[in-house]
């Protein structure tokens, strides 16, 4: 039960030293887990930490309290090292109530820091959670676990007595005494969580006050109670000397497009149907309108690719986002930019599926339907970010090749990504490569689809431009004239030349950079999201002597060109993906190589650990 | 000279409906009611005063939206369906452009219905005709979303199932701010309808009554047969009262409680006489859905009214964003809110 908080404890307690940590939040959908994960990440990146986090989330916007299904969390991994993933295994679990103890205990390491909140376990949300007995009453968890009972709700509604605000307002602010006890255990200043939250209420003081209060009385009761002998400290990570920021894939693929309309000169139209995860980006978009970003919330998604690529034809950039199942809707579209030769720009940020599938949970199986999935002979430019700060970069480069090739270009992005955020060294923007917008004017010796001969792009018109007045629309074409044309040689010509005008793409691709030996006993090559989970397994087989390199595709169509030849320099090629095999099966019929899949598609991103294990063992020669 | 500076309307040049012809095949059956439209937009355009590098036509899929390869203006032969979502983002992209959406039944009305009500909805600045056959043309002759029920076609051996939905009702249903109906074979009405519809502000939706003669021949005979014509033809005409019919035998058209009724003329008084007004959305919903034998077949224009155009709402958004906040620099927004040092 409630552990009276002791009062002036002269001595501080002792720290101890830790090089990195993971810590999960989890409690009911309603208890501002994800608030309180994010600010946790903030105080711990402005202390020096590299970061890498996972939200979790149920689809269900409130889902009904005390459920299982309704638990919402927030992992973070901080370290005075390189942080690649959030972690596999919890160092410290904050466990609101009893659905998130019994959701989350499973991944708490024997002898980890559990710490609950005392007063949600009570027969109500026991019966609701499944337990018959109260977890907290068995002496086997505190022996397993380093159990510390909390009553916060108390606390917190003591903490903030005699303000005026009713008891379920007060009981809303126990994320904060958490965050605040968190933040003491892991010695994270609070400074920024105090400044975000008068920021954020400036308009409420008094709501304002109780977080302060309720935060501060978190703190104060890590460092006065009795029950936490000591604390920790992660000293600052070795990271390049720079400004950072917190970033996260979906503000990032947001930001990349207004770097691009900055340095293009030119209105990006964004067209997009609400769907999780990709949302978010629409949502930040319709914040920057003074980028000359115009955000069209469309009636569906079919009308938010035609209207991007009605932009395009109109000599802006169009660019349009969705999910999976949006994406899926979007073909036809894409095809008709494909035949069309605009430029257009589709964010898929993938969830798992099929169809409705798992909407606020990351899955990596979209790459097949980026590649293929459209009718006939459709090639696109696929592009896929590694890290959520890597989509600003991607975001920018797929605008870049989209205007430069007249061509459509997906970028693979996935719900980890979209929603996890890691320290971001802040670019100068200046240093990114020009993005050249040649609009056609010339009269003379016009022709619609009349070829650049490096790139294969046709010129791109404005409406408005005199003398240029031309049609152009879904049925095959004359290649040059762009007038109607069904001759079966045109076809299989423009068929060729479409496809090469993609190939040609791979210019634009620098030498792929490998981290660890030229060559070896097997190289782990992986694309998006799950760039944290390879390294870091990677690095641990380094460490231990063995001979293992990997490599991260951002170009999956066209593949780097010296991509063939580097698989060759192994014994063994390892592809871990979040799908049942998409990668792989490229990468064997495109180079008649060996390459053996890792898959887990769980819903989570891959866990460091068990790429390790696939690669030691197939080292073995057991897989 | 081209207007796309922004620096306010410019002169068009003089032009001829031969300006307008592009040197493409026209691909229509000969005796296809779209030829005499295509005329009719043909002969429109001179009058328009717009430099034709301005004016686009966007069409999806049929027949019909083969439309913009023959127009010498800036041209897209999307897909099916999708013209208005496409022409949406135009003009969201250049509100300076002129924007023709051409469609048809099946096109505008069954599977790019969704987009043609949210078209309607916003309000977006352009003109769409809607090329209506009451058939598939370019599929060889399925019943479309307008056919009559009990339609006979090859995927309706015993008659097509579902009720016609009517393009006019339907507009006006999705609020739309300019609504007219017009025929194929009335030429000089047709010309003077879509000239109308292109200099209203929001969009402008045209019905166009059009013969297919080979898979639907005549089906809007009632406005082809001289006689029937006579009968039932209804010229809208703004301030005007509702009448028709021959001149030995006057028509009005009155309400009677919540109906419209059909009396004799001379034996209305004059107080009774329904006067068209075009300002009266709500009276134009009445008018939508008659059609002969019973009633008589209104043409012309059924609303103009005005309302917020989507895509200005927009561009006013950004100017006032960019003038209170200034224009958009991304390095400045990088370094904002939270950031931290590393030394
Ligand atoms: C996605 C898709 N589905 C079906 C078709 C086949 N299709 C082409 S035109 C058309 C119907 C056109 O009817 P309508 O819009 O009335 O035009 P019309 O030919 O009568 O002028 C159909 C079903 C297509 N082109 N694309
Ligand atoms: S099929 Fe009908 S609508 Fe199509 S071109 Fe021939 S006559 Fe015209
Ligand atoms: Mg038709």
């Amino acid at each position: 039960m409630t552990e009276p908080a002791a009062r002036a404890v002269a001595t501080p307690k002792p720290r101890r030293d830790l090089d990195r940590a993971v810590v999960r939040f989890a409690g009911d959908s309603g208890d501002g887990m994800q608030l309180t994960g994010e600010q946790f990440t903030i105080e711990a990146a402005v202390a020096g930490s590299d970061i890498a986090t996972l939200p979790n989330f149920p689809a269900e916007i409130r889902a009904p309290a005390g459920t299982l299904f309704g638990v919402s969390s927030f992992q973070l991994q901080f370290g005075s090292q390189r942080v690649y993933t959030p972690g596999d295994h919890l160092d410290c679990l904050v466990a609101m109530n009893p659905a998130a103890l019994k959701v989350h205990l499973g991944d708490l390491k024997t002898g980890g820091l559990l710490v609950v909140n005392t007063q949600a376990f009570d027969k109500r949300n026991l019966d609701k959670a499944g337990y018959t007995s109260n977890p907290l009453d068995d002496p086997a968890l505190a022996e397993r676990y380093r159990l510390h009972k909390v009553d916060m709700t108390a606390l917190t509604v003591q903490a903030i007595q005699d303000l005026a605000l009713d008891t379920k307002e007060k009981n809303r602010t126990k994320n904060f005494f958490a965050l605040g006890l968190v933040s003491w255990i892991y010695t994270r200043p609070l400074d920024s969580t105090l400044e975000w939250i008068k920021r954020k209420f400036a308009k409420n003081p008094l709501i304002a006050e109780a977080n302060t209060r309720v935060l501060k009385a978190g703190h104060a009761f890590g460092e006065t109670a009795e029950i936490f002998s000591e604390h920790y400290q992660v000293e600052p990570a070795e990271m390049a000397p720079g400004l950072y920021r917190a970033m996260t894939g979906n503000r990032a693929l947001a930001w990349g497009l207004l770097a691009a309309a900055e340095r293009s000169k030119l209105p990006i139209v964004y067209g997009a149907y609400p769907i999780t995860p990709a949302s978010g980006i629409l949502e930040e978009l319709a914040m920057h309108k003074r980028f000359r970003i115009r955000t069209i919330q469309a009636e569906d998604e079919i009308a938010a690719v035609t209207a991007a690529i009605g932009a395009s034809f109109g000599g802006a950039i169009g660019v349009t986002a969705s999910s999976g199942p949006g994406i899926a809707l979007k073909g036809e579209g894409i095809g008709l930019a494909v035949t069309a030769e605009l430029p257009l720009v589709i964010f898929d940020v993938q969830r798992g599926g099929p169809s409705t599938g798992l909407p606020t949970k990351t899955e990596q199986a979209d790459l097949m339907q980026a590649l293929y999935g459209r009718n006939s002979e459709s090639p696109i430019v696929v592009l896929a970010p590694a890290t959520p700060g890597d989509c600003f970069y991607v975001a920018y480069e797929a605008v870049r090749i989209a205007v430069k090739y007249m061509v459509p270009v997906m970028v693979l992005s996935d719900g980890f990504l979209a929603n996890g955020s890691e320290p971001w060294p802040i670019p100068d923007p200046s240093t990114l490569p020009p993005i050249d917008i040649h609009f056609r004017t010339e009269q003379e010796g016009f022709f619609p689809y009349l070829r650049d001969p490096a790139t294969l792009g046709r010129p791109w018109v404005r409406p408005g431009t005199p003398g240029l007045e031309h049609r152009i629309g879904g049925i095959e074409k004359q290649d040059v004239t762009g007038n109607i044309s069904y001759d079966p040689d045109n076809h299989d010509h423009m068929v060729r030349t479409r496809a090469e005008k993609v190939r040609r793409v791979a210019q634009e691709i620098p030498p792929t950079s490998i981290n660890g030996p030229a060559t070896g006993d097997l190289v782990v090559v992986g694309w998006g999201g799950t760039y944290g989970a390879i390294t870091a397994a990677t690095e641990r087989a380094q460490l231990e002597g063995k001979s293992v390199a990997s490599v991260h595709l951002r170009h999956l169509n066209p593949l780097p060109p010296d991509l063939g030849h580097i698989l060759r320099e192994y014994r063994r090629v390892l592809v871990p993906e979040i799908n049942s095999g998409q990668l792989v099966r490229v990468l064997r019929a495109e180079y008649l190589v060996d390459a053996v899949g890792f898959n887990r598609v769980r819903g989570l991103p891959l866990a460091t650990d068990e790429i390790y294990e696939a690669l030691t063992q197939l080292l073995e020669g057991q897989a | 000279m081209s207007a796309t500076t922004g620096a306010g309307p410019t002169q068009a040049p003089k032009y001829t409906k031969k300006d307008f012809e592009s040197d493409q095949d026209v691909r229509w059956c000969p005796g296809c009611g779209d030829y005499a439209i295509l005329s009719a937009v043909q002969k429109s355009m001179p009058d328009l005063g717009i430099p034709k590098e301005n004016i686009v036509f966007i069409s999806g899929i049929g027949c019909s939206s083969r439309f913009p390869y023959y127009m010498n203006t800036y041209g897209f032969h999307t897909i099916h369906g999708r013209a208005p979502a496409l022409a949406t983002g135009l003009r969201v992209a250049r509100p300076d452009l002129k924007v023709f959406v051409v469609t048809g039944d099946g096109d505008g009305l069954s599977i790019g219905g969704n987009h043609l009500l949210h078209l309607l909805r916003r309000n977006v600045n352009l003109t769409v005709l809607l090329f209506n056959n009451r058939i598939y043309g370019l599929t060889k002759g399925q019943y479309s979303p307008t056919s009559e029920l009990g339609k006979v076609t090859k995927s309706t051996p015993m008659g097509s199932a579902d009720r016609p939905v009517y393009p006019v009702a339907f507009a006006l249903g999705c609020g739309a701010t300019f609504v007219a109906r017009t025929v194929d074979r009335h030429i000089a009405h047709m010309e003077e309808t879509i000239k109308r519809a292109a200099a209203h502000k929001g969009t402008a939706f045209v019905e166009i009554l059009q013969n297919c003669n080979v898979y639907n021949d005549l089906a809007w005979n009632v406005m082809y047969d001289k006689e029937q014509r006579l009968a039932h033809e209804l010229r809208l005409e703004h301030g005007k009262p509702l009448l028709f019919g021959p001149v030995d035998d006057r028509r009005a058209l009155v309400m009677d409680g919540l109906n419209p009724t059909v009396v004799s003329a001379k034996d209305t008084p004059a107080d009774r006489l329904w006067i068209h007004d075009e300002s009266n959305a709500n009276a134009a919903k009445l008018l939508a859905d008659l059609f002969a034998p019973d009633y008589p077949v209104p043409v012309g224009v059924f609303t103009a009214v005005n309302a917020p155009v989507y895509e200005e709402i927009l561009m006013e958004q950004e100017q006032r964003a960019m003038s209170e906040r200034g224009a958009g620099d991304i390095a400045k927004l990088l370094t904002s809110g939270d950031t931290w040092k590393i030394e």
